[in-house]
Order: C-alpha cells, then structure tokens, then sequence
C-alpha cells in the first residue's frame, strides 16, 4: 500500500444554488476508499442536496465532483447522465424516504440492480430472451449474487415477498442489500438508520463497518443519529447551511467549537453529539 | 342458440384484437402516465403496410399461405415497431418533464398527422385485398342458419393466445421485462440503479407497436379492405378495453379486449348493429363514473 493513497472521489468547490438559496456553498472534500465518511448537520445544511449532485439529480451551479475509477481512470461525476453513475462510475444511493419497487418481490428488487451485468450477456436485451446460455448463466449469477446478500442480511426467507409488504427496518436492509447489488465503489446512504430500533441500529454499524473494511466499498453516510455516525466514521465532515465547517475523526469532530455552536441551537445538542454521556 | 354461438365466435375474434391493441394502451399509461392516443393510427398503418406486402408477394407470385402470412407478419411487425419508436422519439420524449398534458396534445397531433399521411400517401379510398384466407369449418346448423367458424377466426385466436402467453414470460420472467416493471414503480430510482430509463421506454413503445402490427395484420386477414380511419374506432375500443381491465393492467387489457369484443357482438346481433360503438362508448363512461381503476387495476394512490 502507497502512503498517500489518491481519494476515492474528490469534491472540488462545489457549489449549488436554487435561486438565491445557496444550498451547497463552496464545499471541497476527499473521500478515501475503503473507508466510512460520515456527513452531518442541522437539518437543512444541504447534505442530500450533496447527495442529489453526486448522483446526477442536480447539475451543480460550480464545480466539479471527480471519481476516480480503478480501472476506468478519472471521471466527472456531475456530467454523466442518472444511470451512468451507477452504470459507469458504480456510485450508488439510499433514499430517506425508501424507493424499493414495491410490487416487485424482494429477490426481483435485487436482480433488477444487476440489469447491466445481464443486458451485456443477452447483448442486446431482446436478443438475450431465447435461452441463449450465456444469458442463462449471467441470470444464474445474478440470482446467486442476490441470495448471497440475502442471506447476509438476514433476509433470505422474506425472498418472495413483495418488498412494499415487508415492515420498514426490513425494506431499508433490502435497499442497502439492492445498492449492493450493483457492486458499487462508492455506496451513498442517506439516513439509513432512520426509523430503525436499537438493535437494528447496531446491527446496520456492524454491517457498514464490514462493507468498508472487508469489502473494500467506500461509504458516504449521512445520519442524524450520532450513536450510529461517531461509531462508524472514519471520517467526519460537518456542513451547516451549505458550508463545510469542520472535518476531521469522529473524536476531533466532538470538542470542535464550530460543530458545537452549530448544534447549539438544537435541542438536547449534548446528547447527540456525545450519545455515550447519555448511556 | 345457433346465433348466439356464432356472435360468441365473431365476438372472441374481434376482442382478440382489441386485445393485442389494448395492450399497447396499457404498456405506456404504466410506464409513463400518458395514454397514447395515436396508438390506434399506428395499427392503422400496420394494416397498410400489410395490404403493401400481401399485393407484392402475389405479384411476385408467392401463393403459400402459410409463407406470405409469416413474411407479411415480419415486415408489418418490423416496420411498425419502427413507427411506435420514432412516434415516441419525436413527439413525446421532447415532452417528458413538461406538464401532464402536453404529451397527450403531442400525441393527439400524431394521430391526425399519421391519418393525414395515409390518406395522402394512400388515398382516401377503401383499399381491399385479395382474400388471403378463406373457408371455414360448419359446425352447425339450426332451423337453416349455419355457424360458421372461418380459418381466418382460428388464426386470429391462436396467434393472440401465443402471444399473449409469450408476452406475459416476457414481463415476469425477463430481465427487460424486470426492468420494464422497475420503471413503472419508480422511473428515477430505476436510473439510479444504472438502468437506461429512455431506453426501456422506447423498447415498451416498440413492443406495443409490434402488437398493434399483429392486430393490424390480422384484421387485414379477416375483413380484407383497410382505410386511413379504421385506427380511430379500433384505437377508442382498445382503449376502452384498457380501461375496462383497469389501466396499467397487462391481463386487465387482455380481458377487457375480450369482454368488449363480445358485448359488441352481441350487442350487433341482438340490439342493433348501427349503434354497436354505443355499446362501447357507454362502457367507457361507465367505467370511469363508476369504476375508474377498473376489472383489474388497483385504485391509484397519488403519490406526492
């Protein structure tokens, strides 16, 4: 391993503005491979407007936002079109709100993300229908690939339902569980502890800590529950109103007087920085 | 008893057709929210494009039935598909992102500019062909009135029934269909998920189109003469049909084909065969006032 090794993805003064609201102001921030990088701040300090200009949602008002790709080389992430970031570049998001196809069953909602791996055994994807064996195997590989994370994430035997009948902490394991399907490099998760019990709450830091340390996927986290985001964290960058103000370890990130005074506002700003004095 | 029996016949084979039309209806409403009005003209111009075909094979002296019918089905279906997928190109995607209504406008236009190109490039003159398929089998005769089932109706059923089988493999159990069903729930996740969204929307037009071309191609069998304004009546049936089965609904349109293609005749043989397209309008109007999901669509949740 080199000792500098180049960042994963480099966000270089990105700036987005609706009108006069400046929702991303400026913000340059390296995020490393292999490691968690989590994103906080106020609610409206412009971290899934973050998200939106990484994954083509919103073209950004200034700068640019560079991947760079193992094998592919540098690319731009904010001029490729919505499916070429996942297509190409393998970047991939959660939603707060969660989108899984809800009438399709949970096993489909996972093949569906390996359309490309598919599309390129059947060339063409009305070519590929007739049987053709490599079509086959590349539908065998997929199913394996989609029980494997099943079975990972304890969903196995929910397989054949539809997802939009599965109870909420389930549906966003099943989210993760679809990103992942997609092999991505880079996983973008947006409050993914949302709405989850303590216990899934715990078991979703083993599973991030797993994906970037054994599976070697970077991870962008934005999460408003400090237990999850200071655990987690390699990495911690701070935005409010669309600014980065601090950035450094989840330890740094706790005694910064700026992040502090940001919180301050907040109710019970204490607690959710130092989740463990609440304990 | 008799003439009950031959308007059940004459009323699968029409709704088989309406049927395959409809399904075109409904394939498009699920993907992108828009009925296509001019998805009626583009059966239309199969049909023509099958009186095209049949008058050059029997020029060129190719008498087997069996061949013209296979080699007309390929060309109509081929350049059909063609016509649904530059329809979408250049009258609809421009529109995707504006207001709901703008592509429907978009697609009343098509519809007018396909007439008007038939009827100028055609003539507006009722275009007959040669009778491809005759006979039929007697099944029975009561008090002197025979029921007749023609070669061409058992060609009609059984080419719909294969398919319709064949169509619904396609959306369970492919990944284009997958990918089909993906973007009806959820367009931008599905791009997000690394899926050509434009793409699938232009396939789902293309295999609409190569259904109306069958439908198209057939009834040219059936009644033997075609006119630039067919698409019109037939569209409204179809459409009809996808909103009696519940729109969006892919068996919903298979069997809302069906039923209105039986109520027709039956509605021909017994009420009066002037007013049958009442039969169908009414229908229409009923199932919105009273029923707007339909036979089998689930009601819609507007989503915010």
């Amino acid at each position: 391993m080199s000792a500098a090794p180049q960042p994963l993805l480099s966000v270089e003064r990105l700036t987005m503005r609706f009108g006069g609201l400046m929702a991303i102001d400026d913000l340059s921030l390296d995020v490393a491979a292999r490691q968690i990088t989590g994103v906080i701040g106020p609610n409206g300090a412009g971290k899934t407007t973050f998200f939106n200009c990484l994954t083509g949602f919103y073209k950004p008002t200034l700068g640019s936002v560079r991947l760079n790709h193992p094998q592919r080389g540098p690319m731009r992430l904010e001029e490729l079109a919505s499916h070429q970031v996942a297509r190409t570049a393998r970047v991939v998001r959660t939603f707060q709100n969660i989108r899984l196809f809800p009438k399709m069953t949970v096993l489909e909602n996972l093949i569906v993300a390996q359309h490309n791996a598919l599309q390129h055994a059947s060339r063409f994807s009305l070519a590929g229908l007739f049987g053709l064996p490599g079509y086959r195997r590349a539908e065998t590989a997929a199913t394996e690939k989609a029980v494997g994370w099943l079975q990972r994430l304890n969903l196995i035997d929910k397989a054949d339902t539809a997802a939009g009948e599965l109870p909420y902490g389930m549906q966003r394991r099943i989210e993760i569980a679809r990103a992942l399907c997609v092999d991505p490099l880079l996983l973008c998760l947006d409050e993914p502890a949302a709405g989850l019990n303590p216990r899934e709450s715990a078991e979703l830091n083993e599973l991030l800590k797993h994906l970037a340390r054994d599976e070697g996927i970077a991870i962008l986290l934005i999460e408003h529950d400090m237990s999850v985001v200071m655990n987690v964290s390699d990495h911690i960058c701070v935005l409010n109103y669309g600014r980065k103000i601090a950035e450094g370890t989840p330890a740094a990130i706790q005694r910064d007087p700026n992040v502090i005074k940001a919180y301050l506002g907040e109710e019970d700003a204490d607690e959710e920085l130092h989740p463990e004095a609440v304990q | 008893m008799a003439l009950a029996l031959q308007q059940l016949i004459n009323g699968l084979t029409l709704g088989a057709v309406y049927g395959l039309i409809a399904i075109g209806y409904t394939m498009v409403y699920g993907i992108i929210g828009m009925i296509n009005f001019a998805h009626g003209d583009i059966y239309m111009v199969s049909a023509f494009i099958a009186v095209t075909v049949f008058t050059l094979l029997a020029t060129f002296g190719i008498s087997s039935i069996p061949l013209s019918l296979l080699l007309v089905l390929l060309v109509a279906v081929l350049f059909t598909s063609v016509y649904g997928w530059t329809v979408e190109r250049t009258a609809y995607r421009p529109l995707r992102g504006s207001t709901r209504l703008a592509p429907l406008i978009s697609a009343i236009g098509m519809s007018i500019f396909l007439q008007n190109m038939v009827q100028l490039t055609q003539g507006a003159r009722v275009k007959p062909i040669a009778p491809v398929l005759v006979g039929g089998i007697d099944l029975l005769t009561v008090d002197g009135f025979t029921v007749r089932l023609a070669y061409s109706q058992i060609l009609i059923v059984l080419v719909t029934i294969a398919l319709m089988a064949g169509f619904t493999w396609l959306i369970t159990r492919t990944s284009f269909g997958r990918q089909q069903r993906s973007c009806e729930q959820d367009r931008t996740m599905t791009a997000l998920l690394g899926i050509n969204v434009d793409r699938t929307i232009s396939l789902t037009f293309m295999l609409g189109a190569a259904l109306a071309a069958v439908a198209g191609v057939m009834v040219t069998v059936y009644y033997g003469v075609v006119d630039f304004f067919i698409g019109f009546v037939a569209g409204i049936k179809a459409f009809t049909a996808a909103v009696l089965g519940g729109i969006g609904s892919l068996p919903g349109a298979m069997l809302g084909g069906l039923l209105i293609g039986l109520i027709e005749a039956f509605w021909a043989a017994y009420l009066s065969a002037e007013y049958k397209d009442v039969a169908t309008f009414s229908i229409l109007i009923l199932v919105l006032m009273f029923r707007p999901s339909g036979l089998l669509g689930r009601p819609e949740v507007e989503k915010v």
